[in-house]
């Protein structure tokens, strides 16, 4: 137990000093060029959809893994930034990265007003009241005639990035969404591992010490439920872009339960451990769709699977094996 | 000799004809609800309908090959528009059949025009398909939501019940049929003298039901859909409300909904439909080779699923290939359908299939002798007075 504290310590600061692990350098560099070769093995849009939901399940970890919040709903960010994002292409008409920017802001506004009441409870009662404003965000889009109740926002065009870049081919909107979703990545990893993320990791393993350190533990709370937020709806905001489309599917709660399966089944409180669960359970539900009923069984038994053999999740459990943090 | 060569020729041109028709392959891929809360009325059956139309129309003979694959889409448009996308650009899927749920259709419609397959739509009932989305490649088949209300409102108001009191799922799709409901009864002489709107979904219909019988209404209309439609059902029956003369008319219901809540509680109940089983000699042989292999009676939108299907390969027979979806949807437009199961079917140019829409009520059990034996038959709506006029920009005969 001392050992391992030590090896935290003395991680730290090297990594400070020298930015990224190689490790984690190497994976990153590893994952690019797979990503890169990616939609001449797959269906673009396949991918496309795979990632959309890593971000998202990156997003969810953040607050969860490394603020210690479960908020049950994430589907509420996700979803109004898709509802946003596919008006703004479609009924405005913007350019695809200004319609995406526009649903990341709505994401980032509404995380603002609901994290501002949710932290102030914790544990169940912070779940529970992300979870309420969730189904208000629900009812909200079944009702008003923008979203097109159960019909959704259709035919979202593709648009020109940039007003320049047709991405009608879905090659070139796979480039795109994954420069969009790397970066947004690559900008989570930074946060958790900025001294703004030390904290985060402090306030996660004992709060009260946190507070007798000074910090303001509300205002840590609230930037990173904000932070989470805006980096899912960048991802809601993208995948109706991918799809063309922005649906009830995005904000029900069932989204949100998928989010934390995901980032549970991956790995919790680790970098990959959310992209290898949304490859997972996304791939699952691509290539099991011919198998109907089965689709959520299956998921079902992998998930019991996974909480009786390895708590920690896949990434969760290489990591203890590998003794580094991943 | 010159016999000899003849004879050779003659062989080698039978060949030749012979292997042009197997040329015509079609790859038809049945997207539907597997697992939720249409998986009874689509699902699984809309797949051996879709096979059972490939063999009825004699496809091998014919010298076309062709394959039925089926997915679910969860009811998800997401999932369903991935799946639609693959199938046309990866998989070489020629059209797409079934598709219930709106939100789903209307995204995998809009796919369909882009990669010039063809929609085949039977289990949907948005009035969108052929309307503010219409595309020149859907075909939608079975019903709408405005045939239904037209139906129901219209024969029901005809048949002297002029007083309405609506019970309204709290959403677009609710909102929409009780509207269009509402001016069917309106325009027969009818009256509405209350509406109340239940949050979506519900379980506890008690407070509504009991507002709906204190109205004096004749009517209750119930413009709901699935487990909603089916609670208050429930409920209206434990309430005595039917008993007690006033009528129940369920806007979106199917053959399977009636099956499981049985004639004991559906009974006196008014609905429409587009095909029933028990209809006439060729719909009871149909349904009995149907039941064989699924244990059930189709719904409507499993019939619809087969005609649609006989319709689609008539006409890719007729043009000797499956790649023009726009080609195959306008020579469906222009021929003449005698369908065993729908009757004299003309799918206009906006994509909407025309055929008779039928008014039933549900039999009292002493009037069921069987657990299919469920309706019984009012009145026929002809597809002229069921379905929407055409729009003008969804005419696609003029593009």
């Amino acid at each position: 137990m001392e050992k391992t504290a030590a090896e935290t310590n003395h991680a730290a600061p090297v990594a400070e000093q020298a930015g990224m692990p190689g490790l984690h350098k190497a994976i990153f560099a590893v994952l690019l060029a797979f990503l890169v070769v990616l939609p001449f093995l797959v269906y673009p849009v396949f991918a496309m959809k795979v990632m959309c939901f890593a971000l998202f399940a990156a997003a969810f970890n953040l607050l969860l893994g490394f603020g210690g919040l479960l908020s049950f709903g994430h589907a509420a960010y996700f979803g109004g930034a898709s509802y946003v994002a596919a008006h703004a292409a479609k009924v405005w008409g913007l350019t695809p990265e200004l319609a995406v920017l526009c649903g990341t802001a709505a994401a980032a506004v509404l995380g603002l007003a609901i994290g501002a009441l949710a932290i102030r409870r914790q544990g169940i009662y912070f779940a529970m009241v992300t979870l309420a404003f969730a189904q208000m965000v629900y009812f909200f889009s079944l009702q008003v005639p923008f979203t097109g109740g159960e019909d959704g926002i259709q035919s979202v065009p593709r648009g020109d990035l940039f007003g320049l870049i047709p991405l009608e081919d879905n090659v070139a909107l796979y480039f795109f969404v994954l420069a969009v979703t790397f970066g947004g990545i690559l900008f989570l990893y930074r946060i958790v591992h900025s001294p703004f993320g030390q904290v985060l990791k402090a306030i996660r393993e004992n709060e009260p010490r946190a507070i007798s350190l000074g910090y303001n533990v509300n205002r840590y709370k609230l930037m990173v439920f904000v932070l989470s937020a805006t980096f899912a709806g960048l991802a809601g905001a993208l995948k109706s872009q991918v799809f063309q489309l922005s649906s009830l599917t995005d904000v029900h709660w069932a989204m949100s339960g998928e989010v934390v399966l995901m980032t549970l089944l991956g790995g919790m409180g680790t970098i990959f451990g959310p992209l290898v669960g949304a490859a997972i359970i996304v791939t699952m539900q691509n290539y099991l769709a011919t198998f109907g009923a089965w689709v959520t069984i299956i998921q079902g038994v992998i998930f019991v699977i996974g909480v009786l053999l390895f708590r920690e999740g896949i990434v969760g459990v290489i990591s203890r094996w590998i003794k580094r943090p991943l | 000799m010159l016999n000899k060569l003849a004879l050779g020729t003659a062989l080698g041109a039978l060949a030749a004809s012979g292997a042009l028709a197997q040329d015509i392959t079609v790859k038809l891929g049945v997207l539907n609800d597997r697992s939720g809360i249409y998986a009874d009325l689509s699902g699984e059956g809309s797949a051996v309908a879709t096979r059972m139309a490939v063999e009825d129309f004699g496809a091998a003979d014919k010298g076309m090959s062709v394959e039925v694959i089926s997915a679910d889409h969860q009811n998800k448009p997401d999932v369903g528009s991935n799946i639609a996308r693959q199938w046309y650009d990866v998989d070489g899927v020629n059209a797409i059949v079934d598709v219930p749920t709106s939100s789903v259709a209307l995204a995998v419609a809009d796919i369909t025009a882009e990669a010039n397959g063809v929609l085949l739509d039977s289990g949907a009932g948005s009035t969108s398909l052929t309307r503010e989305q219409c595309q020149p490649t859907t075909v939608h088949w079975t019903y709408d939501t405005a045939a239904l209300a037209n139906g129901t409102g219209g024969a029901v108001t005809n048949a002297g019940g002029k007083k309405w009191f609506f019970l309204t799922a709290d959403y677009a799709f609710g909102h929409s049929l009780e509207e269009n409901t509402m001016a069917v009864v309106k325009a027969n002489g009818g009256e509405v003298v209350g509406n109340v709107r239940h949050p979506f979904p519900s379980q506890d219909f008690s407070s509504f039901l009991l507002q709906a019988q204190g109205s004096g209404a004749d009517v209750i209309g119930l413009a709901n859909a699935g487990g909603d439609t089916v609670n208050a059902i429930k409920q209206a029956s434990e309430f005595g409300i039917t008993q007690a003369g006033q009528s129940l008319a369920a806007l979106l219901m199917f053959v399977t909904d009636v099956h499981s809540l049985g004639a004991e509680t559906a009974q006196g109940l008014n609905l429409t439909e587009a095909f029933y089983w028990d209809q006439n000699d060729a719909t009871r042989e149909w349904s009995a080779r149907f039941e064989e292999q699924m244990g059930a009676k189709p719904t409507m939108v499993h019939a619809g699923a087969y005609s649609a299907t006989m319709a689609y390969l008539a006409a890719v027979e007729a043009l000797g290939s499956a790649e023009d979806g726009r080609a195959i949807v306008a020579k469906m437009r222009e021929m003449e359908i005698d369908d065993p199961l729908f009757g004299k079917v003309k799918v206009r140019a906006d994509g909407r299939a025309i055929h008779d829409m039928y008014l039933f009520e549900v039999k009292t059990p002493a009037e069921s002798e069987g657990e299919w034996d469920l309706y019984k038959q009012i009145s026929s709506i002809s597809g002229e007075d069921a379905f929407l006029p055409m729009l003008d920009e969804c005419d696609f005969s003029k593009m």
